[in-house]
């Protein structure tokens, strides 16, 4: 293998290491844009991971099983909604529970499944684009999903900054007080924005059980749920920045392992955190500015809306 | 604003809106009962009542905030019923709430747009945001960004966004309360044309000199009614008042004319605190005599420095030079709050829910964390005596009239003005040496304010001394022995109140002052005992 090869493998799974991790991530975003704080990622995720992976092995098409693993993340997510939305329960208690329910019931669909061997979403080469050398291959000959994560972040990015539809979830999540006495549901908005964010678990779930390892294993989430959650308050709640610490993410926990390979004399220990350093140290670094910061946060972060009498 | 240039009664004004039998009831209690209420195209109307009289609520209503529970809207002869703001709008009805519904983490231009029907492109409407600020003398930079802006500047936001709907009544919730006297002026102007422009003016204030100045009309409630209406042109301030509150407002008795010069209690010297931040104040060698048995106040347009003044001398700031603040002759600059309180000083800050109260603690909670260091018996073997602070509770909420719905509330749970007399009767109940006190009466009814200024004259006479910090010259001029001005961070000497023209003090607030002629020609033709 020459060595433009093998980087180009490397970059290749290091694209696939970041991707789940994008997907949750940006649709979180949204979610808590709106002044919501649903910590049930990680329930939603493996649900959408589950029933994904079920649903191609009912079909045998992945796109129906991609399809069914955003409705079950977005079943997750209204029963999230419901809870904290209508009935006013704690966002971060309700949002835990999620995360178990989600862990459990995934356990209990998956059992027929462990095992099996699953049908891999094959990838989608973009003609002329992708006989590039180099770079063809890993931007222009990836799947479905890989494609969908980076358009999420370009639609994210041009939704909540640059159209009213973004500027109205800004106001929600900034004063849900003021936004209601200008007219503007709350509640409607919250629940939109919880839907998204479930919609994008589950996809990122079943970007994990139909592309990264095309089988149900269980708890195959591994935390990737939590880290998308840290992403996303790392990132100030700005959708390039967490473009950037998704592959960081990826990136370094990539290389640890070549880096492990290769016989490096660190504690393997050492080389596991890395990930997680690099990416809150070059994260906390981007958005050092308080003022900016301060401004990024939605004031009404995980506060209950309840409308005047 | 010349007198002149108000018309008296609008009655050639055809009638825009007319609430009938409006009633609402929240649980036990009737906030508006059987309300009627017109305001004629044209017209700048006043709704006076005190706090809880249940104007909030009526105006609420009218801009479909709140439903009401009986009675019926006419708009423009028509029957309308307005379920939300947005339709309230489509009407031509704007809103200036009392607390800003703006959005700070969003620009000037994004708040107007998240108000306008549809969506307009940025770009134009930042062009129009300028254009309608420029006609009404209200300049904005539609890219700012909210949480950069002072609170006059976010007024004008919310008058702009309601003006740019072309609304034919806006209703303004106590806009003065957070303006200087000149940018109050500013705002008049900007009423008084928006009036000619035949757009009504619901306008909401306690603060009835500016009542009977630019209003037309004024309507009264009490307790939910409707007391009657009122040309307030041909009333006096008093008068206006006494129909709000149902009684004669108190006169204020300021006891003894000769005030009897005690110790000096509170003394400040070369006081200098540099700014914390971009939007904090320097105070600059800062120096202040306060005597037992004497109220100076310190008068000031907003953000001159009052509060770092305040905190600096209550030790929530701590200065290098201890000498700098001495409370009863100890230097206490860099003492803590509570070394403070027990040399017998007690401190009441501006804002009273939050940094006076905590909201979500009930009264006697409040009490303990002021006073478990002064009281010893507050804290017994480390564990709170709360039936000690329940009984002081009680005994502060029946001298100082405090209202609520049931025994020991939460502090959030009153409304302002009784909020505020409970913060300032906790201190005063402990019947403290020097007391400083930051704003005594903001946005607080004429009968809670005459009952606050009467208990710091007390306890003045008692021979305490008080210090005042307030930007409301009505109130200083009625309770204080001296008065001093501070500017940019500059403290002018405390004078004798018989000394201080209100020009005088208008020009010292303005930064006038600083100049060494300027003070020169001030103090022409007077004499001071230096």
């Amino acid at each position: 293998m020459s060595d433009l090869s093998m980087i180009e493998a490397v970059l290749l799974t290091i694209i696939t290491a970041s991707t789940p991790l994008l997907l949750a991530a940006i649709g979180e975003l949204v979610v808590e844009r709106s002044g919501v704080l649903n910590l049930g990622v990680e329930g939603m995720m493996i649900v959408g991971a589950v029933m994904g992976f079920a649903a191609t092995q009912a079909t045998g098409s992945p796109y129906i099983g991609i399809v069914a693993a955003m409705i079950s993340g977005v079943a997750m997510s209204l029963l999230f909604g419901f809870l904290t939305l209508n009935l006013m329960s704690n966002q971060v208690a309700t949002g835990l529970a999620l995360t178990i329910l989600g862990l459990g019931l995934s356990g209990m669909v998956g059992e027929a499944f462990i095992g099996q061997p699953g049908i891999s979403l094959k990838p989608i080469a973009i003609p002329v684009l992708s006989v590039i050398p180099f770079i063809g291959p890993l931007l222009f000959n990836q799947d479905v999903l890989v494609y969908a994560s980076y358009g999420l972040v370009i639609a994210v990015y041009f939704v909540l900054f640059k159209s009213r539809t973004g500027l109205i979830i800004r106001a929600v999540g900034d004063n849900h007080g003021s936004a209601h006495s200008l007219g503007y549901s709350v509640i409607q908005v919250r629940y939109l924005a919880v839907m998204f964010g479930g919609a994008c678990s589950g996809l990122a779930g079943a970007y994990l059980s139909l592309i990264y390892t095309p089988q149900w294993v269980e708890g195959m989430t591994a935390g990737r749920g939590w880290i998308a959650l840290a992403l996303v308050v790392f990132a100030s709640w700005r959708p390039a920045r967490v473009l950037i610490g998704a592959y960081l993410f990826g990136a370094v926990s990539i290389l640890q392992f070549h880096a492990q390979a290769s016989g490096i004399g660190l504690p393997t220990q050492l080389m596991s955190a890395l990930p997680y350093l690099a990416t809150i140290i070059v994260l906390i670094i981007i958005s050092r500015n308080k003022t900016l910061a301060k401004v990024n946060t939605p004031a009404c972060l995980g506060k209950p809306f309840v409308p005047d009498r | 604003m010349e007198n002149e240039q108000r018309s008296g009664p609008v009655t050639e004004g055809e009638d825009l809106i007319k609430a009938k039998g409006i009633t609402k009831r929240f649980g036990d209690i009737l906030a508006n009962n059987n309300v009627d209420l017109v305001i004629r195209q044209g017209e700048i109307h006043a709704l006076l009542g005190e706090n809880g009289a249940g104007k909030s609520t009526l105006v609420k209503i009218l801009y479909g905030v709140l439903e009401p529970g009986a009675g019926e809207i006419l708009w423009k002869g028509k029957r309308v019923s307005i379920p939300n703001p947005a339709t309230a709008r489509k009407l031509g009805v704007g809103m200036v709430f009392q607390h800003f519904s703006l959005f700070e983490a969003l620009s000037v231009v994004e708040n107007i747009a998240l108000a306008m029907p549809k969506s307009e492109k940025i770009k134009a409407l930042s062009k129009r945001i300028t254009e309608v600020s420029q006609k009404y003398g209200l300049p904005l930079d539609p890219a700012a960004l909210v949480a950069d802006l002072p609170v006059g500047i976010r007024q004008r936001i919310e008058i702009v966004r309601c003006l740019l709907q072309n609304p034919s009544l806006i209703i303004m919730d106590e806009p003065t309360s957070v303006l200087t006297p000149q940018e109050a002026d500013q705002l008049f102007v900007t009423l008084q044309r928006l009036a000619s422009e035949g757009c009504a003016i619901l306008y909401i204030s306690h603060r009835l000199e500016e009542v009977k100045k630019i209003c037309h009309n004024a309507t009264i409630m009490r307790h939910g009614r409707v007391m009657g209406g009122c040309d307030p042109a041909v009333e006096t301030p008093a008068s206006l008042a006494r129909m709000m509150v149902g009684s004669d407002v108190h006169d204020i008795s300021t006891g003894a004319t000769e005030v009897r010069q005690g110790d000096v209690m509170l003394r400040l010297r070369n006081l200098s605190i540099p700014s914390d931040g971009a939007f904090g104040i320097e105070l600059k060698d800062v120096n202040l005599d306060l005597r037992g048995g004497e109220i100076v106040a310190v008068a000031g347009i907003a953000a001159n420095g009052q509060s770092e003044l305040f905190d600096a001398i209550s030790g929530e700031t701590q200065v290098r030079d201890a000498y700098a603040v001495e409370i009863c002759g100890v230097p206490v600059g860099k003492r803590k709050v509570n070394d403070r309180r027990l040399l017998g000083a007690a401190f009441v800050p501006e804002e009273r829910l939050g940094h006076g109260a905590v909201p979500g603690f009930v009264l006697s909670e409040n009490i303990l964390l002021t006073r478990y260091k002064t009281e010893p018996s507050l804290i017994r073997h480390g564990m709170l005596n709360q039936k000690l602070a329940t009984e002081i509770e009680k005994r502060i909420t029946v001298s100082y009239d405090v209202r609520m719905s049931h025994e020991n509330p939460e502090a959030r749970s009153l409304s302002g003005g009784n909020l505020q007399k409970f913060v300032v009767g906790r201190e005063l109940d402990r019947v403290p040496k020097v007391l400083v006190i930051n704003q005594p009466t903001w946005g607080v009814d004429a009968g809670a304010a005459a009952l606050i200024r009467q208990a710091i004259i007390d306890l003045a006479r008692g021979g305490s001394a008080v210090l005042v910090i307030s930007q409301d010259l009505d109130e200083i001029y009625e309770i204080s022995d001296r008065i001093a001005v501070i500017a940019r961070g500059d403290l002018s000497m405390a004078e004798p109140a018989s000394a201080m023209t209100r020009e005088k003090v208008g020009l010292l607030m303005a930064g006038m002052g600083e100049s060494k002629s300027a003070s020169m020609a001030l103090n022409a033709g007077e004499t001071h005992a230096h």
